[in-house]
């Protein structure tokens, strides 16, 4: 399995993540107001944990300097053949918060694979489905955030109605 | 700030319209904070001419973070237990997405007062593009 991602909590990432979502809301950036509230100090929108990507070295889907990219430049990317990372989608997330982060908290985010399972569908295709779960611990040890996402390959593209 | 169970009904609904007009500009917020670089979110030129879609497309997670805006709205900042989402439709530039809960279910666990949702939002033709449920800490 993967190795284990070490994952900082920063006010600043925060605040960008919050704004990437357009959620204004102070908690997410203003340390005073955040301590007049019920919580007491900032903490990270619900969907924050995925930005784990980031702190992922191997991560596949990050431009890395002198190794082969599937970004389009001058011509689009993948002509030589399908990106290997780049068909799958997202089905389904589902995280379980045990107590609300916060900046300064370090995170150990342990990875592993869950079920797999196919499906037939009129959309597209044949799907592949893999379940993967990341487990965040927090400097103490202690348990912060489940998350369990599944990710779906699809044989072709997703027909639109 | 935060619900009381005391002034929830089961079936109780509220909702937002969490993007209007999504831009593609918002997609690439997105990838930068989330460090999801994926072309299908990105990349136009990939995304029509190599993958097969009519252009670039939000990513899950970045319909699933609009709704969680409408969700830690309506129960109060920190207060969430469980947020799950499935993704039904793509999301795509241009559309706008109104974000609704809808209580299940209200109960006691652990010394706690908890509530049950249901997600869903839709974008502008009605169209679902994420069903989901939450649970949240209320007051009494």
């Amino acid at each position: 399995m993967a190795d284990d991602i070490k994952m900082p909590v920063e006010a600043t990432h925060i605040m960008m993540f919050a704004r990437s979502v357009g959620d204004p809301n102070p908690i997410y950036h203003d340390e005073e107001y955040a301590k007049t509230t019920e919580v007491g100090h900032i903490i990270s929108p619900p969907t924050f944990p995925r930005s784990v990507a980031q702190f992922d070295p191997e991560y596949r889907l990050r431009l890395k300097p002198g190794e082969k990219w599937f970004g389009s430049g001058k011509n689009p990317t993948g002509l030589d053949g399908p990106a290997a990372s780049s068909g799958g989608l997202h089905a389904e997330q589902h995280f379980e918060y045990h107590r609300n982060p916060k900046p300064g908290d370090v995170f150990t985010v342990k990875a592993r694979q869950g079920k797999t399972w196919e499906k037939e569908s009129k959309r597209a295709g044949k799907l592949m489905f893999t379940e993967s779960i990341q487990e965040y611990y927090d400097q103490n040890g202690e348990l912060v955030i489940t998350s369990r996402g599944v990710g779906v390959k699809t044989e072709r593209p997703v027909e639109q109605s | 700030m935060a619900l009381s169970a005391s002034k929830l009904s089961v079936g109780d609904t509220y909702e937002e319209v969490v993007v209007d007009d999504l831009t593609r500009t918002q997609l690439v917020m997105y990838a930068g904070t989330s460090g999801d670089y994926n072309p299908l979110h990105t990349d136009d030129l990939y995304t029509k001419e190599v993958a097969g879609y009519p252009g670039v497309f939000a990513h899950g997670m970045l319909s699933m973070g609009l709704t969680g805006t409408m969700l830690t709205n309506y129960v109060g900042d920190g207060r969430l237990k469980k947020y799950g989402v499935r993704f039904t439709n793509q999301v795509w530039p241009g559309d706008t997405l109104t974000a609704k809960s809808t209580v299940a279910a209200l109960r006691d666990e652990g010394g706690e007062k908890l509530v049950d949702l249901t997600l869903e939002t839709v974008n502008q033709d009605g169209k679902t593009v994420v069903t989901g449920t939450a649970t949240a800490r209320v007051d009494s």
